[in-house]
């Protein structure tokens, strides 16, 4: 097909569909409108479980099960990069020379290094009480360990990163939400349904039942499997040559 | 003008698919496929927003005090989210497989298969 004849297809193609789209959100309900029945219930279930943050009730108690299909998702895709992107028979792994950083760099990054990682591990923690969560606490906690590449070098952080320790992490994340999902099951009711430990007080850590420990392993989870990935990216990136030296 | 945010969300979509459709580059396809991920984020907020609403977090308002949007939504976006960012990485790293195996990343160039 040429390129004329598949943008005369392309321009067809997306004026129909722009034309059924356009349709179709004219007769969607309006914009700010106030009749929200699953939102009203999902915010009734998440008081009477006696979690604040209603999105975190609904991602790790009234969807649970969702959530464990879109971890098998994170862990599908990360077990597929790491055998996409392994080093190959005609490859080889070079060392990266150190090079010279900036000094405001070095101390910027070597500053806010700590206080990234312990947002990010508040942010976790607090995934049942206010804005976050596993999901988003994870990504801070993990991308604030490479801010160690940008302050140091390379090495620096392949020794604050062994990724094996960080791969048997992921697995063992990835199974706690299932064995806390099985425990509801061992104790008589269904799998991961909320109904195993006392949901406590209203706006405290504890509180949700078993929402911190799901929110834990996922937070957990996705810390490993962002610093496995970037891993993997930064490893073609910086060490894996071709063999005649060109990168 | 209360279907603007949805219209919004079309739009994102169709520059997405427009972009996938002529793109060059394989990691530039890519981008275009996290736009057109993007429209539906817009159009789920949209649909889950409440006029004059807060929130849907009980850490520092009475429930009960404040209307607050739609909470499902939101998590679904959140799947959305986290669904689009691994599949990306999955994604690049087929294309630099592809770079390393065809020494190109231009769609047009890959005809046939190679084994």
């Amino acid at each position: 097909m040429t390129r004329r004849l598949r943008m005369i297809v392309l321009a067809l193609g997306g004026a129909g569909l722009a034309a059924l789209f356009v349709a179709a959100c004219f007769g969607m309900p309006g914009f700010g409108g106030d009749r929200h029945p699953y939102g009203d219930r999902a915010v009734h279930a998440s008081l009477a479980r006696r979690t604040a943050n209603t999105i975190s009730s609904v991602n790790f108690d009234q969807r649970a099960f969702d959530t464990l299909g879109e971890m098998s998702i994170l862990f599908t895709s990360v077990l597929g990069t790491v055998v996409l992107l392994r080093q190959t028979r005609d490859e080889k792994r070079g060392r990266p020379q150190p090079q010279e950083v900036a000094l405001p760099v070095r101390r910027y990054a070597l500053v806010v290094l700590p206080v990234a990682l312990v947002s990010g591990l508040y942010v976790i923690a607090h995934g049942q009480l206010s804005p976050g969560g596993g999901f988003q606490g994870g990504v801070v906690a993990a991308t604030a360990l490479h801010l160690l590449y940008l302050g140091a070098d390379y090495r620096a952080l392949e020794r604050i990163r062994p990724i094996g320790v960080f791969e048997v992490g992921d697995a063992l994340s990835a199974s706690a939400y299932l064995v806390t999902g099985l425990a509801g099951v061992l104790a008589g009711t269904a799998f991961l349904a909320n109904t195993l430990l006392p949901y406590g007080t209203f706006n405290t850590l504890s509180s949700g039942g078993t929402v911190p420990l799901l929110n834990a392993a996922i937070g957990m989870e996705v810390a490993c499997a962002i610093v496995i990935l970037l891993a993997r990216f930064l490893d073609q990136a910086v060490e894996i040559e071709e063999d005649n030296g060109k990168r | 003008m209360t279907v603007l945010p949805y219209l919004v969300a079309v739009w994102i979509f169709l520059t997405g698919c427009y972009g996938l459709a002529t793109s060059r580059n394989l990691i530039h396809a890519v981008g275009c496929l996290a736009v057109c991920q993007s429209a539906t984020y817009v159009l789920l907020l949209a649909v889950g927003y409440r006029a004059g609403a807060t929130a849907p977090v009980y850490s520092d308002i009475k429930p009960g005090s404040r209307p607050v949007v739609d909470p499902v939504v939101q998590a679904l976006t959140l799947t959305d989210i986290v669904v689009g960012a691994t599949v990306t990485a999955l994604l690049l790293s087929l294309v630099m497989q592809i770079s390393k195996r065809h020494g190109t990343v231009d769609p047009d160039e890959l005809r046939e298969l190679r084994g």
